[in-house]
Order: structure tokens, then sequence, then C-alpha cells
């Protein structure tokens, strides 16, 4: 117990560290500095953790401190497959963020690194704890500080849109505690091994014994799906996401859409579908379909849209409906895709943005009818946004192709209907991704676009690792396969 | 001693600290009578302790007879710390306003 | 074993080592390198070829497997290449056509600036590569990788010029008509990997054959690869798209819209032959709308003005055949009309360009004539694609013409008649367009009169070559009764096609009946040939403006109209209707609307905030005695 430095706590501990640090710099530099340096090593840590995977290194993978007395709950982090995937995305996402946005100046720079460290330490807590209490402790924290962020950093209608945020997101938190509990108090009794006993057991492995009906089940996985679906969001609880997105400072956005929309799926992951198998069976063909009414809804909004950040606000609601579709149709064909899917949407949509926010920095418009013709003033630029806007539309040999294949191969396979019409979406978001490319870089430019200025070496140097990252799982996706195979295969040994 | 004698005697004292609280102005009339409930509350739990240290049944254990007067204690304590802080308001107000009538105080509302 | 298939892993490579070179070079490499790269890569997966084609010629077909591109669960996906008879056919055919418009390219772009030049060749790689994956791949998968590949440098050079909005509506609309297409190839995929749960060739075909595959799967899954068919290939309904693309460089019209990637429709289809087969309702929805396409396609070819407009029709024409041929059973003619179309189509759209150069960009036939005395080379070779096309014996287009009429007259005789109509409507076009722009008097502006000169060597050498193929290229498949074992191709291509040709019933026609069909055919052609040399020889400009079916023909029957009224805008409407009324009213209200009740509410509550302490103890004393109340009597 605890002679190990594991992996989980490293991943946790270390950006808290880092954002407390943060807090007392005096500089901007120095914050700047402290937070890429210890999210580059960060990165570092978790990229070895990826080779660690055998059942025996076990010690370094799961911790478990218990309180001797308390009422049940410990400290228990562990990496599983689906864990290790996301943990490296959060790992992977910070370092590209800062630097790619590390030309922008906040006030108060001390407080932003912070609070983006505090809130990358929940994120890591979410996909490491394997206790329900330190789990949803985890889920506030990643929350907590971006409520902040918006709300202080954001754009001119940041109060609106992150109290939309707040109401949204705490009260799906909220339902989803009240959840908590009551699954608790029907866990079985727990000893410890220094003796003591507790009468219940906030460890995810007690959960999955807990005593509940059928009837019970069919209330409580409404109480967390609340929580997972505002988190996602599936339709009809997207509309706090554009505003959000269109509002928050883009680092914040990066942050929200390319990683924190996992924790709601990865909360489906690991929670939802194997606490609750039998209600997750039930109501799969209502939330398949409310899933992809949320597809073709969205993607016909992204169609008029004319705001560029909304624009891939939608976009991102359409994808994050397929990934929520396939988890529901319950193989492991899906199950696979999706956990695959949660990866390269997270690199994708972050090196959108990158792109975006240059485009919205040098010419100060994120409106599409206000652009033109920046292809041959900035042709990187365009090269840069075209490839990362073809993922996004899951061309093949970019990464989202293999993600998506096997979630309409698995959505196909649970109901041939489901599949298909989900497949409308991929017609639909050629559509608009087309029609932004055409209209923002295509064409002549005009007075707005013609100060437009190629991005430098350092920029192109941040999107080329993406770009590499996208061509490189678009080729050869296997081993970011392989490496969630056993927590698929877990997840369908729950369903059964 | 019959114990409806204190009853009767603690709700009459309690029955006139509330309406004196209610239909008074005066800040240090109003505290007065809210000290008065707390020692009607008070007096009730003396002598409920007493009844129940004088039953048979719990004779055996004497931690029972002491839990109620502990209370009253406590409660004694509570109440003088909320003398000291209210008397403290109470003087601020009249500093202010020349007046120790509690209405003056909604003008906090603007 | 030690042969050429252990580095047949060079021949995509190669093309997009081209397309990397090109593309991260395009601001330091001179025109001179980057032609050169572009060139020679494609020349070395040309040579490859050859010797993949020698090693299946003398027998050697096998899959070659690399590694697992998706392995989950039960499904296995190889990133694997199969060479066959067919694929090695294929790649002659791209490789061979590509070289040589690469190098047509080197001068036709010249007057481009180094670095769109440089992006051009690289686009124009990055084509190749796709378009092999999509021959070569040895399942679904790795098709649809090259499939969508290819779709991708078509939008990216349809969208060249890309200032110009137009063109990049065109290539827009290029991208999306086959992402329609592409989403039925995909749901087929699923379909397949749901009842067999592989996707490889081999093991889906087997699993056709032992009834593995029900009726009615077969018969769902041909037909949604059909609609991928439909898209890539151009056919009825997603056609409009190909006219459309030609906003791009005339070379690129020539190798992408013409030669290679409009054909992996037929591709596809002959790779699945044995599928196709087993579906008789698919084969005969594909006969259908392939030969409709024919025939629309051939009418409005009739009045179309712009040169390169008139070529994209009647390429859309020969790609009906091609699916009337798949549909009637036909599957080598279809590969044949395939290989000749690649050649005489190539030819006459680089004769095109050759014509549009020397006119300094202009592509209207009524402003040409005369061009015969001017441009010697590209006039003769042109001819030679015209009669070819038009199926005058002995040039190419005559075999392969011929073969796919003779199957369509054993498998219905009203086919062949409609067929025969389009063929000679094909002349009749053909000729009028050569008439228009070689015969009479020049027509143009002094200016464009004076530039008048023949194209430098790198234009006219690929012409010549692709000619001398437009004319022998036909002579692989001399039908027997001509010269007994004369078609070599089928001979060739039969180890693909052995299971389909074992369930199908030929019936043989007598020699008599075959000279008969060829005889009226030709005759039609002829006449139609000679009658529109004859009127378009000597065209004058008349300015009348058109009347009744030559205005529905000059506006293509109006399709685009109708798609647009149909489609684009009831999807705009919808989607307006989404956004402003059930997202901002709907949803947004309904979140807001509980916002404001607590708004409402709380200011209701506020009165009891009065500030009266009296009023507070008041309440507190009610609330006290309800509660007894409750505790008490309740």
């Amino acid at each position: 117990m605890g002679s190990y430095i594991t992996f989980p706590e490293l991943l946790i501990w270390l950006p808290l560290l880092a954002g407390i640090i943060c807090f007392f710099a005096k500089k901007e530099h120095a914050a700047k500095s402290i937070a890429i340096l210890f999210s580059l090593i960060l990165l570092g840590i978790s990229a070895t953790s990826l080779f660690y995977t055998d059942a025996k290194y076990i010690n370094w993978n799961a911790v478990n401190y218990f309180y001797p007395n308390n009422i049940g709950n410990t400290f228990y982090v562990a990496l599983d497959g689906t864990g290790r995937l996301l943990t490296f995305l959060t790992a992977l996402a910070f370092p590209i963020i800062l630097l790619a946005t590390s030309k922008n100046s906040y006030k108060n720079p001390s407080s932003f690194y912070g609070l983006m460290l505090l809130s990358q330490a929940g994120l890591m807590g979410v996909f490491c704890s394997m206790d329900a209490l330190l789990f949803y402790f985890f889920w506030e924290l990643a929350l907590i500080p971006v409520y902040f962020l918006c709300s202080r950093w954001g754009g001119e209608k940041r109060i609106q849109a992150t109290f939309k945020f707040f109401v949204y997101t705490f009260g799906g938190s909220l339902l989803m505690l009240i959840g908590i509990i009551y699954v608790y108090l029907h866990t079985p009794e727990r000893f410890f091994e220094d003796g003591t006993h507790a009468a219940h057991s906030f460890a995810l492995n007690y959960f999955y014994r807990a005593q509940l009906s059928a009837g019970d089940q069919n209330w409580l996985f409404w109480l967390f799906f609340a929580a997972f679906a505002v988190k996602m969001p599936v339709f009809p609880f997207h509309t706090w996401q554009p505003d959000t997105y269109d509002q928050s400072p883009t680092s914040v956005t990066m942050v929200l859409s390319g990683v924190m929309v996992k924790m709601g799926l990865f909360g489906v992951i690991r929670w939802l579908i194997p606490l609750f198998p039998l209600a997750a069976e039930r109501y799969s063909h209502l939330v398949i379909t409310l899933a992809i009414i949320g597809i073709i809804y969205a993607s016909c909004i992204a169609l008029v849209q004319d705001n560029l950040k909304k624009l891939v606000a939608y976009s991102s609601i359409a994808h994050i409906g397929l990934m929520c579709a396939s988890l529901f149709a319950m193989n492991q064909i899906s199950f696979q895709g999706v956990m695959l899917q949660m990866f390269n949407h997270g690199i994708n949509i972050i090196g959108l943005w990158i792109v975006i926010d240059l485009i919205e920095k040098k010419t100060g418009v994120k409106n599409i009818s206000q652009l033109s013709g920046i292809a041959h003033k900035a042709p990187v630029l365009t090269i840069m946004l075209v490839i990362m806007a073809l993922a996004n539309i899951a061309l093949p040999l970019t990464n989202a192709f293999p993600g998506e294949f096997l979630m309409f191969t698995g959505l196909y396979m649970f109901n041939p209907w489901y599949g298909a019409i989900a497949a409308v979406g991929i017609i639909l978001a050629a559509v608009y991704t087309l029609k932004m490319i055409q209209r923002v870089f295509y064409g002549d430019s005009n007075a707005i676009t013609d100060q437009v200025t190629d991005i430098s070496f350092f920029q192109k140097l941040v999107l080329g690792i993406i770009v590499c990252l996208i061509f490189l799982i678009g080729v050869y996706p296997q081993p970011v396969i392989d490496l969630t195979k056993d927590a698929a295969v877990a997840l369908i040994g729950r369903t059964k | 001693m019959d114990i409806k004698a204190y009853l009767v005697l603690s709700l009459t004292l309690f029955t006139i600290g509330i309406i004196g609280v209610l239909v008074r102005r005066n800040a240090i009339i109003i505290f007065m009578c809210v000290e008065l409930m707390l020692n009607a509350v008070n007096l009730l739990l003396v002598a409920f302790s007493k009844m129940h240290a004088l039953s048979t049944a719990v004779k055996t254990s004497a931690a029972y007879a002491a839990d109620a007067q502990i209370f009253v204690f406590f409660i004694m304590v509570v109440a003088a710390a909320e003398v000291s802080v209210g008397l403290a308001i109470i003087v601020m107000l009249y500093r202010n306003t020349h007046s120790v009538d509690v209405n003056f105080l909604n003008r906090l509302k603007n | 074993m030690n042969n050429v298939l252990q580095i047949a892993w060079l021949l995509p490579i190669l093309p997009l080592l081209g397309f990397i070179i090109n593309g991260l070079g395009r601001n330091i490499l001179s025109k001179a390198i980057s032609g050169l790269v572009g060139c020679l890569v494609v020349f070395a997966s040309f040579l490859l070829s050859v010797f993949i084609f020698i090693e299946v010629k003398n027998g050697n077909s096998q899959v070659v497997h690399y590694f697992d591109f998706l392995n989950v669960d039960l499904l296995k996906i190889a990133f694997a290449f199969k060479f066959d008879p067919l694929s090695s056919l294929f790649l002659l055919i791209i490789t061979g056509v590509g070289f040589l418009i690469h190098v047509y390219s080197t001068s036709y772009m010249h007057g481009e600036p180094d670095k769109d030049f440089a992006k051009y060749f690289a686009y124009l790689n990055l084509f190749i590569f796709s378009m092999l994956l999509l021959v070569m791949g040895a399942n679904y998968v790795v098709m649809f990788i090259g499939w969508e590949g290819v779709g991708l440098c078509s939008y990216l050079l349809i969208g060249y010029w890309f200032r110009i909005n137009d063109y990049t509506n065109a290539a827009n609309k290029a991208f999306i008509m086959n992402r329609i297409g592409d989403l039925g190839f995909l749901i087929a995929v699923f379909w397949l990997i749901a009842k067999t749960g592989t996707v490889e060739f081999d093991q889906v075909f087997s699993a056709a054959t032992i009834a593995k595959l029900s009726a009615t799967d077969i018969t769902g899954i041909t037909l949604l690869l059909f609609v991928g068919a439909t898209g890539k290939s151009a056919q009825i309904p997603l056609y409009t798209w190909l006219p459309d693309a030609m906003a791009g460089p005339t070379p690129v019209s020539a190798l992408i819209h013409a030669a290679t990637m409009v054909t992996a429709g037929i591709y596809m289809i002959a790779r699945s032959n044995i599928l196709y087969t087993m579906a008789p309702v698919t084969q005969g929805v594909v006969a259908m709308v392939g030969l409709a396409t024919a025939v629309l396609a051939a009418t409005i070819a009739l009045k179309q003005n712009d040169i390169k407009k008139v070529l994209a029709y009647s390429t859309v024409s020969q790609l009906g055949y091609m699916f009337l041929a798949l549909g009637v059973g036909a599957y080598t003619g279809a590969v044949f009309h395939v290989m000749t179309h690649a050649f005489f189509k190539a030819l006459l759209f680089l004769g095109a360009g050759s014509v549009i150069h020397a006119m300094g960009g202009e592509q209207d036939m009524r402003n040409m004539g005369g061009l015969k005395k001017y441009m010697r080379t590209t006039h003769l070779t042109f001819l030679l694609g015209c009669l070819a096309i038009a199926g005058i014996p002995p040039f190419s287009g005559f075999f392969s013409k011929d073969e796919i009429l003779a199957a369509a007259y054993v498998h219905n005789p009203v086919l062949w008649v409609i067929g025969v109509i389009t063929a000679v409507m094909t002349a009749f076009y053909m000729f009028r367009l050569y008439g228009m722009t070689f015969l009479g008097k020049f027509r143009g502006s002094h200016e464009q009169e004076h530039h008048l000169h023949e194209s430098p060597a790198a234009i006219t050498f690929p012409l010549i070559i692709l000619a001398i193929l437009a004319v022998v290229g036909g002579w692989i498949g001399v039908p027997k009764i001509f010269v007994h074992g004369g078609h070599r191709l089928e001979a060739f291509l039969e180890p693909v096609f052995r299971e389909s040709n074992a369930i199908t019933t030929k019936h043989e026609i007598t020699h008599a009946t075959e000279y008969m069909l060829m005889g009226v055919s030709v005759a039609g052609a002829l006449i139609a040939l000679i009658y529109a040399w004859r009127r378009y020889g000597k065209y004058q400009q008349i300015e009348t403006s058109p009347k009744g079916i030559t205005k529905i023909l000059e506006n293509k029957w109006y399709v685009d109209e109708i798609y647009n009224s149909t489609i684009v805008q009831p999807l705009r409407s919808l989607s307006g209707f989404f956004n402003n009324i059930i997202e901002r009213k709907g949803i947004d209200g309904l979140v807001n609307g509980t916002g404001k009740l607590v708004n409402y509410g709380s200011r209701q509550l506020r009165w009891l905030q009065s500030g009266q302490v009296g009023a507070y103890v008041l309440l507190m004393v009610l609330g006290i005695l309800i509660l007894f109340i409750i505790q008490l009597f309740l």
C-alpha cells in the first residue's frame, strides 16, 4: 500500500501542485512557464504510462488508500484502458493548448494559468477515480475552474453564457449526487484490511455489487444520465454549449470541447452502463433516438450558422451525438469505436479551434460572411485548416475515419436503420464544412482579410504535431484500439 | 410537587415573551422578552430533569438526570454571548439613529 | 518466392512521395523540378505496373497483406492489396494515361506561378496515389479509402483556381454529390459486416456463393453499392456534378473526369461481379439507369456549345454505356469499354485542352472554326479520337461498343435499339464538335487568330501516343467472328469473371445476326457522322433565341433547377426553421423561461423581506405554530 508512487497519483497531484504554484507566481512569464513546463512533464509521465499496461504493472497503475472508521469512501485511483487513453488525451491537450495560445495575454495571468491547471487536475481525477465520491469531487473540481475562467476572461456576453453553463451543468451534477447517494445506501457492507468496517462503500466495485431492482435502475439511470447528457451534450440539453464556446476565451473552449465533453461519455462508460445495465438496455432506443435527432438537428443548424465558433460548436454536438448513440448500441465494435473517437475528436477539435483562434486574432471577426479569400494570403494556415476540417468530416486516412467507421458499424449491427440515418450526418457534415472553407478561404480577399499574414514557424510546429497525429492514427489506428480492448471487453461483460 | 405548576408558569413566561417581542418596538424590551423566553425554556428543562431523576426507571443511571441541566448551562452561555452581541448592536443603533426603535432598522434596505 | 509483387507496395508509395515532395517544397522548387518529380514518380509506377501486369499475366494472382487496419472483436480489416487481371489492367490504364497527362500538364500549366504549379502536381500525384489504393485494395474498406481519396483530389483540382466562386461551387457540388453516393457505399459495407463479418473480397464472394447471404441481402447490398457508383461515375440521379467539374484545368478533366476516377464505379461493380450476377433485380436497375443516363446525357450533348461541356456529357453518356454492359452481365465488355474510353476520351480532352490553350482560354465552339490549318497534329489526333468514339471500324471504340450492344441485344432487343440511337447521337454530336472547331472559317477575334499556333511537344507527344492507342487499343478485343481467339482481353480477364459466367446462361447469337447488328450501328453512326460533318463544317453563327426542345436541351433538362428547388431549398428552410424557431424560441426559450419564472417568483417574494423586525418575528411565530399544529393534530 502506497509503497509505490503510481501513475494516477502523479497525474492528479502534479497539475494540482503546479496550479497552486501558479497562483503565487508574480509575473505573467513565470506563471506561463510553470504551466507549460509542468504540462510537458505530465505529458511525459502520461506517455510513459502507455507502455505499462500489462497486468503485472498493477502496482504502478492502481492505488487504494482507505481511512479507518469512515463512511466507506476511499482514495481509490487506477488507470484502465479508457482512463489511460483519456488521461493521455488530457496530458496531450494541455501543452498543445497552452503553447498554441501562449501569445495571448490575459489580465491576472497567474490565476488564469492556476485555474487551467486545477481543471486539468480535476479532469485527471475524473478519468482515474474508482470511487464514486472521489469521482464526484473531481467532476466538480474540473468544472468549477471553468466557470471562473469563462466569467472572468470571456467575451462580451460571458456572464449570460457562464450562467447558462452553470445552471445546466450544476443541475445535472446535483441530480447525479442524489443518484450516487441512493446507490451508496444499497451497497453491501465493507470490511477493511485493518479490521474496521463500514456499512456501505463508495468504491466502484461495491457500486457494481449494489442491490438495485429494475425499477430502481430505471429512475437512477436518468439521474446519472442527466449529468452526463448535459456534459456531452445530447439534444435537447445542448443549448449551453454554442454560447459557452463562443464566449469563453479560446484556450478554455479548447479544454471544454477537446477534453471536458469526454467526461460525459466517460461517465457513461465507467458508471452509467455498468451500474444500470438493465435500464441502459431498456432506454437504449430512446437515448439513441435522441442522439440521432441531435446529429441531424445540429448539422442542419450548422448549415445556416454564420458564426465560425458556433459552427464548430454545432458540428461538435453532431459528432458527440454519434458517439453517444453508438455507446448505447452496446457491442464491442461500437464501444471501441467510441473510445478511439473520443481521443481523435479531442485532437481534431483542438486543432480546429487553434486555427479559428488564429483567424479571429488576425482579422478581428468571426463571422463567415465577413471573411473571404484567406487562402492566398495565408496558404499554410489554409492547408492546416483544410486538413483539420477533412479530419472532422472523417475522410479516410485521417484519424476520424477508423473511429467513425467502427461506430457506424456498431450502430448498424445494433439496428440497421439507426446506422443508416445517423450516417446521413456525414453528408451534412461535408456540406457545412465545405461551405465554410469556401466562404472563408476561397474567393478574393476583402478589406478585412487583406492584411492577413501567414502563421509563424512556432504555430506551424504546434499545428504540425496535430496534423502528424491525425495521419498517424488515420493510417495505423490499431495500437490505440488495442489499448482500449480490455476495457471494452469488461464493459461488455457488465451488460450481459 | 406537581409538574403542572412548572408547566403553567413556564408557558405563561414564554407567552409573555412572545407577545412582548411581537408588539413592542423598543429594542431593549424586545431583547428582554427574548431572554424571558429562553429562561422559560430553562425552567421547563430543569423541572423535567428533576422529575426524571425522581422516577424509578432511570435511578440506575445518573447521567440521564444531569443531561437537561447541562443543556441549561449551554443555553445560559449562549444567551450571555447573545446579550453581549445584541447589546452592542443596540448601542450602535442608538448612536446612529438616536433611537432604539427597531422599525428604524428597515433603513438598511435602502 | 521472389517476384515483383513483393515490392508492389512501392506502387502507391511513389506518387505519395511525389505528393509530399511537391507539397512541402512548393515554395522552393522550380517548375522544372516539380514537374520532373511529378512525372517521374508516375512513370516509375507505370513501369512497376507493367512488371506486375506481366507477373499476373503469367498466372500469378495474389493478395498481399501488409498490416491490420482495424482489428476489433471478430472484425478484421487488413490493409492488403489484391493483384489479379482486373486490378493489373486498371493499374496500367491509371499509371499509363496518368503519366501522359502529367507530361501534358507540364506544358499546359506552365503559365501558373511556381508554387501553384507545384501544388497542382502534388494534387495530381495524390490523385494517382488514391486511385491506386482504390484499385489495388483487397477489401471494400481499402477500396473506400481510395474511393474517398479520389473524391477529395477531384474536389481540390476542380477548385484549383479557388479565387473564382463558380469553380469552388462546382468543387463543392462534386464532393457533396460524391458523398451522397459514398453513403450508399458505406451502408453496403456495414451491411456486409453485419451479415458476413468480413469485407475482404474473397471471403465476401465465397460467403455469397455458399448462401451465407440471403437473396434480399445481396440485392440490398448491390443496390447500395450501385448508389455509390452513381455518385462516383456520374449516373442518374447524381450525374450533375460531372459537367460542372469541367471548371478544373483541362488535363484534370482528362485524367480524373474522363479516364480514371469516373470509371471507379465500373471497376467496383466488375470487382463485385459475382454479387451482381446473383442479384438480377439490381442488374435490371443498373442496366436501366445506365441506359437512361446514356440517352439523357447524349441528348444534352447535342446542344451544348462549350467544348468541354460536350465532352463531359459525352463522358456521362459513355459511362452509362458501361453500366448498361454491367447490367446485362457483359463485364468484360464494360472493362473493355473503360479501357478504350480511357484512351479516346483522354485524347479528346487533351485535344480540346490544346485547342483551348491555342485560343487563349476560349471554350465556346461558336467562336472557333477552321483550326485545321493552324493545328495539324491536334486536328489529326482529334479526328482519330472522334472516329474512335463514334464507333467506326477499325478504331477502338467500335469493338468495345459493339460488344456491349451485342450483349444488350441478347438480353433484350429494346435495350439494343436505344443503345444504337445513343450511338448515333454520339456520332452526331462528336462530329458537330469536330466540325464547329476544326472546319469552316475562323470565327474568333483577330487577336486570337494571330495567336493561333500548334502546341509544344509536351502537349502533342501525349496526343500522338493516345491517338495510336485509340486506334489500335480495340484490337485486343476483336470479336470471335472476325478472328478466332481474337478476344485476348476476355481470356485474360476470364479468372475474374469465371464464377459469374458459370451462373449465367449464355445465349449465343448467330453470325448473321451479329453482322446485322454491327452493320446497323455502323451505318447509323456513319450517316450521323456525314450529316454532322456537312452541316457543321460550314457552321455560321446565327443569332436566334432557342425555342422548344432546343431550349430544354441547352438548359440540360433543367435538372439542376429541379434539384435546387426540391432538395437544396427545402433543406435550407428546414435548417433555418431549426435555428430560428426550435433552437432560439423552443429550447432556449424553455431554459430562459425557467429563469424568468424564478426571477418573477423571487420578485414577488421580495415583499416579505420588508425590513420590519416585527413582521419577521410574527412570521417566525406563525411558522412555529403551524409546525406545532402539524405535529400535534395531523
